[in-house]
Order: structure tokens, then C-alpha cells, then sequence
């Protein structure tokens, strides 16, 4: 009986902290979310609708591609073909979600990934392995997703009130986000060959393409797959040894 | 609201939650062989760096002293708020001196 309840306590305490260990992701998130509804405003989507579409679409990066194309009747293939281009990333991220649930019953595991984003997976990879990790990153998916559409409403809804993120310093902020959780995952686990080759890779990858829808997932693609190239060589050398 | 923006919506929506469903699988699978095991466990760390190279490395000299900062604090410092906050006004600051 207290196994149980000690159970359900330590879930809810995971949960508390993931969405607390996400929260300065979250100010980001916020603004991003503020400049997203303004210019969906001007795109001419209804208040509605912005919101509306963060919260079913509920991808930063396909929704501002998105805007961009953006006509009416909205061009359906495109904005599918777009999305694709743009979120293909997931693939790999999603890849590494296994561990995080694991045990969960396949319903519960189906309805928690599409809270899999960019921010808070790194979150929740960089805390590393711990007890209850699914309800850690449950919390951390939580606070992001009560931020994205809230923002865009109120963004749409107030109009331009961060007209350039880059006045702020907030195009940073995610890089600064990303790296941080980086720093730390690295200093738990040294693999300087995996770095290497996944910084090449994404590098190379980012000069071929030089921008475009193409360019917000194939240098992570190309540079997430070399790293876990030399990841997979590395661990057959010691095998062998 | 529209029926058309409705079913774009809805079409970006299917594709999105289509290449996580089939990464989490594909993840799943790999996860029985020892060495694609090895890959996986490297592959944060390696999809993380992928996502800061190209933004660092398109910015310029304000951007890369930022970055500097940032991965310094992030070294030293076990909270993300810290070198998240650093980060934003050394880039705002670096960007007006250089």
C-alpha cells in the first residue's frame, strides 16, 4: 500500500519538477509565441484559428514556414509537403523517446508524442535517466504546451508587442537553451569523436543547403545520424577488444 | 472556423505526429541490437549539437562570444536559467559594441 501511494507520489513529483526544470525554456517559448500570433494576425487568420492551430499543429518551426505560404484556399499539399521538410528532425528525436517511456501501455505512449518538441526533449534528455522519467517529461511537455497557444492567441490578440526578437537577444535564447542542455549532457557522457562528427556533419549539411525549408531539419538529420555513426564504430572497436 | 483551414491544419497536424509515431518505432527496434543501442544512447547529445552548429556558425563574432559564455557557464553552473540568461544579453550586448 505505501509502495503504491509512494508510487503515484514519486510520478507527481517527476511531473513537478519536469515542468520547473522547463520553465526558463518556456519565456522563450513565449516570445516566440507572441511574434508567431502577430504575424498569423497579419497573415489574416482569425484569433480562433491562431490558436487553434498551435495547439493541434503545435510546431513553431512548421507554423512559421507555414505562414509563409500561406493563401486562400490554403495550399493543403504544400503545407503537408512543408511540414514534412521541416519536422522530418522529429524522426530522430522521437528515436530516442524508448527509453524515456518505457513500460508505458502503447495508448498512453501514443497520446504523450506530440508533446515531443525540440525544447522540451532536450529538457528531459539532459536530466538524465531517472525514476519516473515519463512523468518528468510529461511536465516538461505540459508547461510548453499551455505557452505555445497561449502565446499565439495573445500575440494575435495584442499585435506586435516583440517586433523584432532579435532587438531582445530571444533568437539566441533557444540557442543558448540547446547549448546549455549540450554542455551538460556532455560533461556526464565524454564521446569527443561523436561531437566531431555530429558538429561536421551538421556544418557541412547547413553550407550545402544554405537556408530554405530544408535547412531547419537535414543539418540536424545529417549531423544527429553522423554522430551516432561514430557512436555505434566507437562501441564495435571496444567489442573487439 | 474555415473547412479548408480546418483540413490544413489538420493535414500538418497527421504529418507531424506521422514522423514522430514512426521515429518512436524505428527508435524501438533499434534498441535490440547492442551496437544501434550504442547509437541511440549518443544520439541526444549528437542531435543537440546539430541543432547549435549552423545557428552559431551562420551568427558572427557577437554570436560566437555569446556561445562561448553560454557553453562556459553551462560547464560550471548545474541551472539552465543562468547561462540562458547570460546568453541573451551578452548577445544583445556584443551585437551593439560589434
Amino acid at each position: 500500500m505505501t509502495v503504491l501511494s509512494e508510487k503515484s507520489g514519486g510520478a507527481r513529483a517527476a511531473f513537478t519538477a519536469g515542468a520547473l526544470r522547463c520553465a526558463p525554456v518556456a519565456l522563450g517559448v513565449l516570445a516566440y509565441g507572441l511574434v508567431f500570433g502577430a504575424l498569423a494576425q497579419q497573415a489574416g487568420l482569425s484569433l480562433g484559428e491562431t490558436a487553434f492551430m498551435s495547439a493541434i499543429v503545435y510546431s513553431g518551426s512548421a507554423q512559421f514556414v507555414a505562414l509563409g505560404l500561406w493563401t486562400l484556399p490554403p495550399p493543403v499539399l504544400a503545407l503537408a509537403v512543408a511540414t514534412l521538410l521541416v519536422n522530418f528532425r522529429f524522426f530522430l528525436i522521437a528515436a530516442t523517446m524508448g527509453r524515456v517511456l518505457k513500460g508505458w501501455p502503447l495508448l498512453r505512449v501514443l497520446a504523450a508524442l506530440p508533446w515531443v518538441t525540440d525544447e522540451n526533449w532536450a529538457v528531459t534528455m539532459a536530466e538524465g535517466e531517472r525514476r519516473h522519467w515519463g512523468a518528468f517529461f510529461l511536465g516538461t511537455g505540459a508547461v510548453l504546451y499551455v505557452t505555445w497557444p497561449t502565446a499565439s492567441l495573445l500575440g494575435h490578440a495584442l499585435g506586435a508587442v516583440v517586433a523584432d526578437p532579435k532587438a531582445w537577444g530571444f533568437d539566441f535564447a533557444f540557442t543558448a537553451v540547446f547549448m546549455t542542455l549540450a554542455v551538460g549532457l556532455a560533461r556526464k557522457h565524454r564521446a569527443p569523436l561523436v561531437w566531431l562528427a555530429s558538429a561536421a556533419g551538421a556544418f557541412l549539411a547547413d553550407r550545402v543547403l544554405a537556408g530554405g525549408p530544408l535547412g531547419a531539419s537535414v543539418p540536424v538529420l545529417v549531423g544527429g545520424l553522423a554522430g551516432a555513426l561514430a557512436a555505434a564504430l566507437r562501441s564495435g572497436d571496444s567489442d573487439a577488444r | 472556423m474555415r473547412a479548408e483551414v480546418l483540413l490544413a491544419f489538420l493535414a500538418m497536424a497527421a504529418v507531424s505526429y506521422g514522423i514522430r509515431l514512426a521515429g518512436y518505432l524505428v527508435g524501438g527496434r533499434m534498441h535490440e541490437h547492442p551496437r544501434l543501442r550504442a547509437a541511440l544512447d549518443q544520439l541526444p547529445a549528437a542531435i543537440l549539437i546539430a541543432l547549435v552548429v549552423p545557428i552559431v556558425t551562420r551568427g558572427g563574432p557577437a554570436e560566437w562570444l555569446a556561445a562561448a559564455v553560454v557553453a562556459a557557464l553551462a560547464w560550471y553552473v548545474d541551472m539552465l536559467l543562468i547561462p540562458l540568461a547570460a546568453g541573451v544579453v551578452a548577445v544583445v550586448v556584443l551585437r551593439g559594441f560589434l
